[in-house]
């Protein structure tokens, strides 16, 4: 809220200097566009594109970044990310940030694998991606009940570099791997089952 | 200061109420009990549209008429030509509408009295309107190529280029061709609907031949000398279907090469050009496009067969108070694309309700993304971001662009997967 108070204050000082008056699409306006591909309000549907309703504004922000520069890779994504400004960044992620957790559970899930999945997940992800990898405040992506093919892509990304990840997730996951070759499988699963 | 600036200034030190009494446009309705709009097609454009006005603001009452009971998507359509969707898969109702709270009306209109503010529909109803919502795609110039009309379309040789029966008969006709036999393609000029579409066709088509009817051939005779992802799709056929070989299942024809169809020979399944003529065991004619049927009628249209508009609410340069949005609309650089509609109906709705309520026209901005699929396993896609400055809609410099030129195999899977999420999504966000 003071956030949004500030920014207006500047916004109108800005108007009430004369300067040029760029357009600003609001957050909402700018979310609207993303729906189509990620779901209304960002909440997908789909299986490969994951839902954004209720990330956090700074993983998101982070995120749009990464992509804008190319650090992070993608399909399409980094060809929309260069479209926007920092302040539009900023804007979507406060829109999409105030939108509820959306958790696609239509989607097809193997019950043991699921089961091991959490044990998995438990064990050595969970510090960082606490309750099944869906609270906003840990400022990383949503996992339980996201997007089936986006999981795995994303974990397939992460082990063969494509996708940066920190130190400490690299060591996690590589200590993982050595125990369970299989372990994205069941990690997939239980996100997928979207407990 | 301009006044528009002081309006924001005002508002933005949260001093709304004593800005309204500045408003920069009249309200129709400000005080009144009602805020009226009619949205005309329940397509891509003008179902998101109706829906997303009502998520907005609950109390504008909103009508949508629309002509049928379902909507078949155009995008989708080309893969149930080969197989690999059925049309129920892309089949949608207007349930979810009526959620949102919106009044839907399955009728057709034939007038729109903009002086009145009044849409008449084909059973005798007329419905008033504070704003008026127009999205009703294309129609087709029948006349540019002589022989070919609706009937011809419905009955022998389609155009398939509104998802539905004709649709079913197209992939039927291709279904049951003699071995052997040759699919002809006419792809239209531009402008028209779905730019990629004709050519993702091509690819679908010889996709279900390659393993069902494997020395047949597929013919495209275009009126251009391009087309939308030319590169990624003449790529793309050589890779899967031989392109640029003798041995190749796609020819395709451009226009100066005697691609452009004059005339057809229904009962001889005959295309005549300049110079050639083309027999064909299954005709496709994909002609030429203007502004839907009611656009034209209730004179929205300028000479070019498409209707003007402001970019940033989509209100008819024509008409006030008659928003187009759509196909129909002349909105360049945003492509003719179930996407880009999606995006306008959404920017003209926020400007619907603003002015109904005598707010600011908030500030647009604008998505497209499209993608194709060319065989199973490799998707392509195109992007663009867009705002509005300077009175019109802008690409948004250094944004957008296609799928990389270099095959990419894991690329390809996953752009075709998240095409399928995004036939999902688009759907969903529309009908749900």
């Amino acid at each position: 809220m003071r956030d949004t108070i500030i920014k207006s204050t500047l916004l109108a000082a800005t108007l009430a200097l004369g300067s040029y008056a760029q357009a600003a699409p609001s957050g909402q306006a700018l979310g609207y566009t993303c729906a189509g591909c990620h779901g209304t309000n960002g909440a997908s549907t789909g299986n490969a594109i994951p839902s954004i309703a209720g990330l956090s504004e700074t993983y998101m922000v982070e995120t749009m970044n990464a992509y804008k520069s190319g650090d992070k890779a993608s399909t399409i994504m980094g060809r929309i990310a260069k479209g926007y400004s920092e302040e539009d960044i900023e804007n979507m992620a406060g829109f999409f940030a105030e939108q509820e957790v959306h958790k696609n559970t239509n989607q097809s899930f193997d019950a043991a694998k699921a089961n091991a999945g959490q044990a998995l997940h438990e064990k050595y992800c969970d510090k960082c991606h606490t309750e099944g990898g869906t609270v906003a405040d840990d400022d990383a992506g949503q996992l339980s009940g996201n997007a089936k093919l986006f999981m795995q892509y994303s974990l397939a990304d992460f082990h063969d570099g494509s996708r940066d990840m920190e130190k400490k997730m690299a060591k996690k996951m590589k200590r993982m791997m050595k125990k369970d070759s299989d372990a994205f499988d069941k990690l997939v699963n239980y996100y997928t089952s979207g407990q | 200061m301009s006044k528009q600036n002081r309006r924001s200034f005002l508002k933005t030190l949260g001093l709304g109420a004593t800005a309204a009494t500045a408003a920069t446009y009249a309200p129709f309705a400000i005080g009144g009990s009602s805020k009226k709009v009619v949205v005309i097609g329940g397509g891509m454009g003008g179902a998101v549209a109706a829906k997303y006005i009502r998520m907005m603001d609950k109390s504008v009452e909103v009508t949508l008429i629309e002509a049928n009971e379902n909507y078949f998507t155009c995008f989708g359509s080309n893969e149930v030509l080969s197989g690999e969707r059925t049309m129920d898969s892309i089949k949608f109702g207007y349930d979810g509408l009526k959620g949102h709270g919106v009044n839907v009306v399955i009728d057709k209109v034939i007038d729109i009295d903009a002086s009145g503010r009044r849409v008449k529909t084909a059973s005798g109803r007329s419905f008033n309107y504070d704003r008026c919502i127009v999205s009703p795609g294309v129609s087709f110039r029948y006349d540019k190529i002589d022989g070919y009309d609706e009937s011809v379309a419905n009955t022998k040789i389609t155009h398939a280029w509104k998802a539905g029966p004709q649709t079913a008969l197209l992939r039927d006709q291709i279904q049951s061709m003699r071995k052997g036999g040759t699919v002809i393609i006419s792809a239209p000029p531009n402008p028209f609907r779905c730019p990629p579409g004709p050519y993702e066709r091509t690819a679908q088509i010889a996709h279900y031949l390659k393993h069902n009817n494997p020395t047949a051939k597929i013919l495209v005779l275009d009126d251009k000398e391009k087309f939308s992802k030319f590169g990624l799709f003449t790529a793309g056929w050589k890779r899967h279907y031989g392109y640029g070989t003798d041995n190749s299942m796609i020819e395709w024809v451009k226009g100066s090469a005697g691609g452009k169809i004059e005339s057809v020979d229904v009962a001889g399944m005959t295309l005549s050009g300049e110079v050639d003529d083309y027999k064909g065991d299954v005709i496709n004619i994909i002609p030429a496009q203007k502004a839907g049927h009611i656009a034209h009628v209730a004179g929205l249209t300028n000479a070019s067969g498409w209707c003007p508009i402001k970019g940033d609410t989509f209100e008819s340069t024509i008409h006030k108070n008659i928003h187009v949005i759509g196909d129909s609309a002349i909105q360049s650089p945003l492509p003719k694309s179930g996407y880009a509609a999606n995006s306008e109906g959404k920017v003209c709705a926020a400007a619907v309700v603003a002015m109904l309520n005598g707010d600011k026209i908030p500030d647009p901005s604008y998505v497209n993304t499209c993608y194709s699929v060319i065989a199973p396993g490799d998707g392509i896609s195109v992007a663009m971001v867009y705002n509005y400055a300077n009175g019109k809609i802008n690409k948004v410099k250094g944004s957008g662009g296609l799928t990389p030129g270099k095959f990419d195999a894991k690329a390809r899977a996953r752009e075709q997967q998240n095409g399928y999420s995004w036939f999902d999504n688009i759907t969903n966000d529309t009908f749900g």
